[in-house]
């Protein structure tokens, strides 16, 4: 099983994923997030999937299910640099991630992370 | 004709399958989303493979029609079978807690699809990409 790093910037965690994701690395991944919320207290985060060349219907649950729990302890995330196609693959899934915020790349990521925390 | 199998029996198989699916899917000249398209069919149907059955086999055959070359993928196993089809084909329709989006998805992310299944003697997917 491989290891997500998570990086802490200020208030924020910055998740950059480069390596295939197996099902044990996504839920290691979503159990070391929350973790780390807890512990740095961040209030948001970045999730950058734009090395991620596929994502199926776990993928996307554990995806979501992240942004809901990271939100119920108090830290925002955006999902940035999904590749198009991802998108046009997640549709076909008829899965939307209609909540979830998204933004191009990185640096428009933190752009959304301040103005939907008003920092 | 060629054939490769890779055979589902622990988690890491899904991976290694998908990894498979996507290779011939560039070899065939499948436009980069229908590679992804073609891999993420894959992964769903290795993971039900996993979840459901336990065990079984992914199985990649590039055929060439008249005037069409695509990549067929069958994913064959010996489980429980599934009872009601129509009822699995249905967005959300799940019995694992999961999104229910396997292979109601798969179908749309395919241009063929067949499923075969009975109860106690398991269940085989077969579907189809068209290189465009
Ligand atoms: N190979 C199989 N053998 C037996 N039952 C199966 C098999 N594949 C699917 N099923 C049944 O069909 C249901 C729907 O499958 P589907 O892949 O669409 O959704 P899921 O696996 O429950 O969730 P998701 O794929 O979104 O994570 C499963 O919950 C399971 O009950
Ligand atoms: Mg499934």
């Amino acid at each position: 099983m491989k290891k997500i790093p998570i990086l802490k910037l200020h208030d924020y965690l910055l998740v950059s994923i480069q390596t295939e994701i197996d099902d044990q690395t996504a839920m290691q991944f979503q159990e070391d997030l929350l973790q780390k919320i807890h512990v740095t207290g961040a209030t948001g985060v970045v999730i950058d999937l734009t090395s991620v060349d596929m994502i199926d219907s776990f993928i996307a649950k554990v995806l979501g299910d992240v942004v809901t729990m990271s939100d119920l302890m108090g830290a925002t995330v955006v999902l940035t640099g999904i590749q198009p196609a991802v998108a046009m693959t997640l549709i076909d899934l008829g899965i939307h991630l209609q909540n979830v915020p998204t933004a191009l790349d990185i640096e428009q990521g933190l752009v959304k992370l301040h103005q939907e925390l008003g920092a | 004709m060629e054939k490769s199998c890779v055979s589902i029996k622990i988690e890491l198989d899904i991976v290694a399958a998908r990894q498979l699916g996507r290779e011939l899917a560039k070899q065939v000249g499948f436009s980069v989303v229908d590679q992804a398209r073609f891999a993420t069919a894959v992964s769903e149907l290795a993971r039900n493979i996993y979840l459901y059955a336990d065990q079984g086999e992914i199985s990649f055959d590039i055929i060439k029609n008249m005037n069409q070359s695509g990549l067929r993928l069958t994913a064959t196993d010996k489980g429980p079978g599934i009872r009601d089809i129509s009822q699995v084909m249905q967005d959300g329709y799940t019995t694992s807690g999961g999104l229910g989006a396997g292979l109601p998805g798969v179908r749309r992310l395919m241009d063929d699809f067949d499923i075969i299944s009975e109860e106690n003697i398991g269940t085989t997917v077969t579907v189809v990409k068209w290189k465009r």
